[in-house]
């Protein structure tokens, strides 16, 4: 009887894709990786290294693991390891990820020396008093006034936003962009329903809230309606 | 069982210890049972505006250690019948010698026998600040029309919201002068109010009658004639729970006062 293959090489129209069967054990998995990728070798000397994805199926990989598969098939080949695909996640990474996308609306004024965190977005209904700090690892969008410090994307999300009903900051923050008020406001004028955002340049803008609709076309959640 | 108020404020030098005095005189004005209790440990004043000061026999913190019974330490204010008391504080140790426990127990104590006790706050957030507010039911923030005390009883009131034996503190903002609101060189009325979103219980002008007044040891409130005393017995009534709108300031200035009635009166 024909062994089954637990390791598979496919080239689709993004580029090749292994496919890691996930009902053998570890161990035989990545013996078999290493001599399917020796076999493999095609002495064409110095070429281009060529990214690969891989695919485990259901197969759960803690870091480590991850790492020894990525070197495996870097040592063997010209390949390069592009993203390991996993069908499996942990509970804990489950948990993170809902709170990163999860919208948590506070209901208070942040004053003088108070921080609110929160790890996905924040609704503040009420305003962030000069002092006040609020963080978020994604977006903020605040229905009062904003005169103390806003820092959305702090875990590295560039393309999150600032919005406010009325924009007068000491500070804005956007993953490591910053921008602080003028030393002396310039005009009075009131800064009315405003965001900020990263352009490209890497520089925060402040501007209307409609611009938004064009250049974070990923705040919308909402699919289909009319 | 009487109810305890701190009036407290951040930054120094607000008035703090004015408003305790005129607000425990208008209220034994108003016939209640009032105790005045100066937390400022190490740099006590309200004997002084008061005109208590060569009374003093003991004081808070001989009470605390158990050196002597609470009313051995009171001092009666002899202008009224038995309505009007102060509990001062020490003078010569620093604020580290009470704790808010004791402090705690101390108000309770005094609950019993009086209708009100208010407490006078030290400047700044540290114990003296804890110390005040552990007994307290209610508070009383107290700024100027200026941006850094602003900031500061912003700090203070963020500090009292998290306090769940207080109750939401109410505003007075004190030493107003009209003509610089007016020409927009102070914070107005409405600013404060909006920005820092607690209920407003008074406003009260710069007036030197008031520096007078406590430099003589006779707060201001138990004169008759003067606005700043019935901005204080206004306060008094508000704190009984009487709706008085507040008063125009000196010269009837009408954006003030427009402004003024949307927190009192219209509701
Ligand atoms: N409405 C007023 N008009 C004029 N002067 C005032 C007024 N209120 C207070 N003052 C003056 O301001 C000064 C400071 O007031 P006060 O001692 O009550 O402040 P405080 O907040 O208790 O200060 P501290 O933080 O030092 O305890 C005093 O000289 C007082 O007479
Ligand atoms: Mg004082």
């Amino acid at each position: 009887m024909k062994k089954r293959q637990n390791v598979t090489i496919k080239g689709t129209k993004d580029g090749i894709v292994l496919h890691l069967d996930d009902s053998c054990s570890y161990e035989e998995l990545k013996k078999e990786l290493d001599e399917k990728l020796s076999a493999n070798q095609t002495n064409e000397g110095e070429r281009h290294l060529t990214p690969v994805k891989v695919d485990v199926g259901n197969r759960y990989l803690n870091d480590a693991q991850r790492e020894e598969i990525k070197n495996l098939i870097r040592q063997k080949k010209n390949l390069v390891v592009d993203d390991i695909e996993s069908n499996v996640v942990t509970r804990a990474e489950v948990d993170k990820l809902k709170a990163e996308n999860e919208v948590v609306t506070v209901s208070r004024i942040i004053r003088s020396g108070q921080v609110l965190e929160v790890p996905g977005d924040l609704l503040l209904i009420g305003d962030v008093n000069p002092g006040g700090t609020v963080i978020a690892g994604g977006n903020i969008f605040i229905m009062g006034s904003l005169k103390g410090i806003a820092h959305a994307g702090v875990f590295g999300n560039d393309q999150a936003v600032i919005t406010a009903s009325s924009m007068q900051p000491a500070q804005l923050r956007i993953h490591d962009c910053l921008n602080r008020a003028p030393d002396k406001a310039q005009n009075a004028e009131k800064r009315e329903m405003e965001c900020a955002y990263i352009d490209d340049n890497h520089q925060i803008i402040v501007d209307r809230l409609q611009v938004l609709i064009n250049l974070r076309p990923n705040l919308n959640r909402f699919e289909g309606g009319h | 069982m009487g109810e305890a108020i701190v009036i407290t404020s951040g930054k120094g030098g607000v008035g703090k210890t004015t408003t305790s005095a005129n607000i425990g005189t208008a209220l034994a004005l108003q016939g209640k049972k009032v105790c005045l209790v100066d937390t400022d440990i190490g740099l006590r004043n309200l004997d002084v505006v008061m005109g208590l000061e060569n009374r003093i026999i003991y004081d808070l913190v001989d009470v605390v250690e158990g050196r002597c019974k609470i009313h051995q330490a009171l001092v009666k204010d002899k202008r009224f019948e038995d309505l009007l008391y102060l509990l001062p504080a020490a003078q010569t140790v620093d604020k580290s010698a009470v704790k808010p426990e004791q402090m705690h127990k101390l108000i309770n104590e005094l609950k019993q026998d009086y209708d009100y006790i208010i407490i006078d706050c030290p400047a700044g957030i540290e114990q003296g600040f804890q110390n005040a507010i552990a007994g307290a039911d209610r508070a009383i923030v107290v700024t100027t029309p200026e941006v850094s005390a602003v900031r500061d009883a912003d700090r203070i009131i963020g500090l009292l919201e998290k306090t769940k034996t207080v109750e939401s503190p109410k505003l007075v903002i004190n030493r107003i002068r009209n003509h610089m609101m007016k020409s927009g060189d102070m914070l107005d009325v409405d600013e404060i109010t909006t920005h820092l979103s607690i209920e407003l219980i008074g406003i009260v002008a710069d007036d030197e009658e008031v520096i007078k007044a406590s430099n003589h040891g006779e707060p201001i409130a138990l004169n008759p004639n003067s606005k700043a005393s019935i901005a204080y017995r206004n306060i008094a009534r508000r704190i009984l729970g009487e709706s008085i709108p507040l008063q125009p300031l000196e010269d009837k200035n009408k954006s003030v006062f427009g402004k003024i009635k949307q927190f009192f009166g219209v509701r």
